[in-house]
């Protein structure tokens, strides 16, 4: 029997009603853009959802000054392209301290993305935010609702979630409460990338395998993006065709060495490697096994 | 048979491009796992994802790991925690919440509700099970058809799933005997069809071993098939069923770029609508054709169940957000009185007569419930009595909402029928429901239009009419201070009734007691009783302890903007019951009054009332000076 929607279909129409159905209860909506593929994905939704209206909320970047430059440019074009207003939020504590990944560690994504999440959301007075999450991504992730809710002080307290019955959302909430929404929860890795081959849906070139400036340091194959990058002794940049599973602060993300220069060969890739995405990520491992459930009762996305 | 069976597609190494061709085509299979602590669910779950390698590497050294040092399997791979997520549950070895798994085949895409089996058992599996197809029944073979395998099935039944497969997992520990799956699958048979299960798929399984998961397994040769993929790759998921009903789109947003276009959004929720068709916007009733279905791909000649559209319609005609645009000739009722099944889901019971938000598809009303016409007792079926439904508690219920909803029974049409209950006050989500049919005393009893209407009444009188809704503890003095106004008003020459708590008892509400219930169906009559007067011209004053805010809330959305005017007697506890004027709180202390506010009964301080009376600060005279002088100033 054939079914008329395939499950690319189904998984649009998903998310489209829930970025819709935000609609109906939100005061002030914003959408929270890392300019990864996930968020490349969550945006093109959002602008099907409302066309031709124009998405009605702004996107925000929560930026630690430390993100790959290919990134910035691409944040640039497709808030212009979208017609959405963008929000760029920097930690000014943050800054005035120069908090970066090479000196501070864990410090570095608790003040410019957890604090710095937190102090946008408060100063702007959102009460609802979309987030590009999947519940394929981790294992705290797979029992986060679509719909998630936040104390005053953007906590999250996985036993007190609400359930969430066929596609009935209750986004109710208290002054000074918010909710985080995940439209594209039921996504795995590989409907990102087909949809993003279905829909020619434009993503950050360092997706793509090419000749990059790298250094192998602590196991992961790093890339020296600007002179920002401490040489260590005895280090040297070498020129390898390299791609990058998933992006973040250029000084935490582990690239792959890769000939995969287009969308198809880097799905073959994808599925025919090993390892997990999140692998080449630094910020799940610090803290031990739960580290991401701590990280989201603390704040984090 | 640890080694995965579902290697690598060979196609994706050789031809990507056919690959994802063939990928792209795949259906969604959405199924829930149902079984209890031992059963080994979680185990077959991290099998099935770990057979159709969505286990990397990385995770599966982890794993390994893991097992050796939590694990319960020995030096065996324990698959049960690739799928235990949140590390309190990692401590208890329990799952304690809905967690959605993902995996695919050559096939086709799924996504796996796993659900606990432990107390919070029925709230969980109702989630799961809502947005399922397909429901998997697991039994122990050493066990049998146990009293949770009658709770999962019910609970999948009541749900709507169609598609029911029974699978006796654990035969490796029964020596994969055929005489203990047979027996086993006719006794679930018998039950099955007790509870209007016709048609389910029994397949024998070692979710520890692998047999008959992805493949037919060598050690029961005596089971013809299909294995549990295969058996899932090949149901039918619904599209087509759906697709052949009237046409329903409930409208979530209505899209108004700028003066030339207007749109209405939504999810196609069953049927299918193309350009020209007529239509009909419920519930005013308005019937019009469509013009446009509008995409950002372009528009299209066609629309189906499922997906998200934004149509344009021939005519202005008016159409927001809750209603529903249906095929002209074939629409859906509106009713505000149903028969439901509800299935309670907070901490705090239900609370008959009091109002909750219900939402159904992108309708939101005020609704109030009854208390149930009986409770169902989800092991054994028997029918109940009850006055209330707690935590995990499925009774059936007469809802009612303060205006007509559009519906349709949640058997035919779960999208119309299927509704959540949220609390006013927590805004927690508290109940899903289920809707059997309409009341039709709802659509006999109507509204009777009068020549005179309230104005001309209050006309008359020469006055404003007005709600004075005294609250406050016991022995706060809200009768002594509603009287000294009421004497006021009369020296003023305006017309005002008194409605007294105590004197209300002894006659219009003398049926009713202290329960909670009771206390709020009181309050409710007097705020009827209080509306007619309002609309006769009177000022009307009451003085109910009215302990609850939505009761209280409840009366303020029965008049109109403004006549309600909440007034807090605000003494302090300690005062009140040195006061104690009618010796109750020593009554009550002693434990001879129960739910008496204040000492074991809740006060729920009003949050912006309209006037606030401290009376530690001033006389009842003064009181009684200050509310008049804001009533009329």
């Amino acid at each position: 029997m054939i079914d008329t929607l395939t499950h690319l279909d189904r998984l649009e129409a998903e998310s489209i009603h829930i970025l819709r159905e935000v609609m109906a209860d939100a005061a002030r909506p914003v959408m929270l853009y890392s300019v990864g593929k996930d968020s490349a994905v969550m945006l093109h939704l959002a602008r099907k959802a409302f066309y031709p209206s124009p998405p009605p909320f702004p996107l925000m970047h929560v930026d630690t000054t430390w993100k790959f430059r290919a990134m910035y440019e691409l944040r640039d074009r497709m808030a212009a392209e979208s017609g959405m207003e963008l929000i760029v939020y920097q930690n000014p504590e943050a800054k005035a301290r120069g908090i970066n990944p090479f000196d501070h560690g864990p410090l570095h994504t608790d003040m410019w993305k957890t604090e710095g999440l937190k102090q946008a959301l408060d100063l702007h007075g959102f009460d609802v935010a979309f987030g590009g999450a999947r519940r394929d991504e981790e294992k705290s992730r797979a029992k986060e609702r679509i719909f998630s809710f936040r104390t005053a002080s953007h906590g999250w307290d996985p036993k007190q979630q609400r359930p969430e019955l066929w596609n009935l959302y209750n986004a109710r909430k208290a002054k000074g409460e918010s909710i985080r929404v995940f439209p594209i929860s039921n996504w795995t890795e590989l409907d990102i990338w087909q949809y993003i081959a279905r829909e020619n849906i434009p993503i950050v070139p360092l997706y793509f395998a090419a000749p990059r400036p790298t250094v192998e340091r602590d196991g992961l194959l790093l890339m020296v993006d600007d002179d920002r990058f401490p040489l260590r002794d005895g280090e040297v940049p070498v020129e390898r065709s390299v791609r990058f599973r998933t992006l973040g602060c250029y000084p935490l993300t582990g690239a792959v060495e890769s000939e995969a220069a287009t969308l198809s060969a880097v799905i073959q890739e994808m599925l025919l490697t090993t390892t997990s995405e999140r692998q080449g990520r630094i910020i799940d491992k610090d803290g031990g096994d739960a580290s991401m459930e701590k990280k989201k009762q603390e704040g984090y996305f | 048979m640890t080694d995965p069976i579902y290697v690598t597609d060979a196609l994706i190494a050789e031809d990507i491009d056919a690959y994802l061709a063939q990928h792209e085509r795949k259906s969604l299979l959405r199924f829930i796992t149902c079984g209890s602590v031992d059963d080994g669910k979680s185990t077959l779950i991290g099998r099935l994802l770990y057979d159709s390698k969505m286990i990397f590497e990385d995770q599966l050294a982890a794993l390994e790991a893991d097992s050796r040092r939590v694990g319960t399997q020995g030096q065996e791979i324990d698959f049960a925690l690739l799928v235990d997520g949140l590390a309190a549950e990692r401590e208890q070895g329990i799952t304690i919440d809905v967690a959605y798994r993902f995996f695919t085949t050559e096939k086709r895409k799924f996504i796996v509700a796993d659900t606990p089996g432990h107390e919070q058992y029925t709230r969980n599996m109702v989630t799961g099970a809502s947005t399922a197809d397909l429901a998997v029944i697991l039994i122990d073979a050493r066990k049998g058809v146990l009293t949770q395998t009658r709770r999962h099935s019910f609970l999948a039944h009541l749900l709507g799933i169609r598609h029911i497969v029974l699978a006796v997992n654990k035969m490796d520990l029964v020596g994969y005997d055929k005489a203990v799956f047979d027996r086993i699958a006719l006794a679930y048979r018998a039950f099955a069809s007790e509870i209007g299960i016709t048609n389910f798929t029994a397949i024998p399984i070692s979710g520890f071993k692998g047999d008959n998961i992805t493949a037919l397994s060598p050690n029961t040769p005596w089971f013809k098939g299909p294995a549990l993929i295969e058996h899932l790759e090949s149901v039918d998921v619904g599209g087509a069923a759906d697709e052949a009903k009237p046409f329903r789109m409930p409208v979530q947003w209505v899209n108004r770029p700028n003066l030339d276009f207007r749109g209405f959004s939504g999810q196609v929720a069953s049927g299918r609508v193309a350009p020209d068709d007529a239509i009909r916007i419920l519930p005013g009733g308005k019937t019009t054709t469509v013009s446009r279905i509008v995409t950002m791909d372009g528009d299209l000649s066609e629309a189906v169940a499922g997906q998200s559209v934004t149509l344009t319609l021939a005519d202005e005609i008016d159409c927001s957000r809750g209603d529903v645009i249906a095929a002209a000739d074939a629409p859906p009722e509106a009713a505000d009185q149903f028969e439901a099944t509800l299935v309670w889901m907070a901490d705090e019971a239900m609370i008959p007569g009091r109002a909750y938000w219900l939402k159904l598809a992108t309708q939101s009303v005020s609704a109030t419930v009854q208390a149930p016409k009986y409770e169902i007792n989800v092991n054994t079926l028997d029918r109940l009595a009850a006055k209330t439904l707690e935590l995990n508690g499925i009774g059936v219920v007469e809802v009612s909402t303060d205006r007509p909803i559009v519906f349709e029974a949640y058997a035919d049409n779960p999208a119309l029928g299927g509704f959540i209950l949220i609390d006013k006050l927590t805004n927690a989500t508290v109940a899903a429901g289920m809707l059997h049919f309409s009341l039709r005393r709802a659509q006999n009893v109507h509204w009777q239009a009068t020549d005179i209407d309230r104005e001309m009444r209050a006309d008359l009188k020469n006055q404003r009419p007005a709600l004075l809704w005294f609250t406050g503890l016991s022995g706060s003095g809200k009768s002594t201070i509603a009287n000294l106004v009421e004497k006021k008003l009369h020296r003023m020459n305006r017309h005002s009734f008194l409605l007294d708590g105590d004197n209300v008892r002894h006659g219009l509400n003398k049926d009713l007691g202290f329960t909670e219930a009771d206390r709020i169906e009181n309050i409710r009559r007097v705020g009827e009783v209080a509306k007619l007067m309002t609309d006769a011209g009177l000022i009307v004053i009451t003085a109910f302890i009215s302990p609850f805010r939505a009761e209280r809330e409840m009366v303020r959305a029965m008049l109109p903007e403004g006549e309600f005017i909440e007034i807090f007697i605000d003494t302090p506890l300690a005062e009140a019951e040195r006061r104690d004027v009618k010796g109750l709180y020593k009554k009550a202390r002693a434990g001879q009054l129960k739910n008496f506010t204040g000492i074991d009964s809740p006060y729920e301080v009003p949050e912006n009332p309209e006037i606030r009376i401290d009376t530690t600060d001033m006389t009842p005279e003064q009181a009684a000076e200050l509310i008049v002088e804001r009533l009329l100033g």
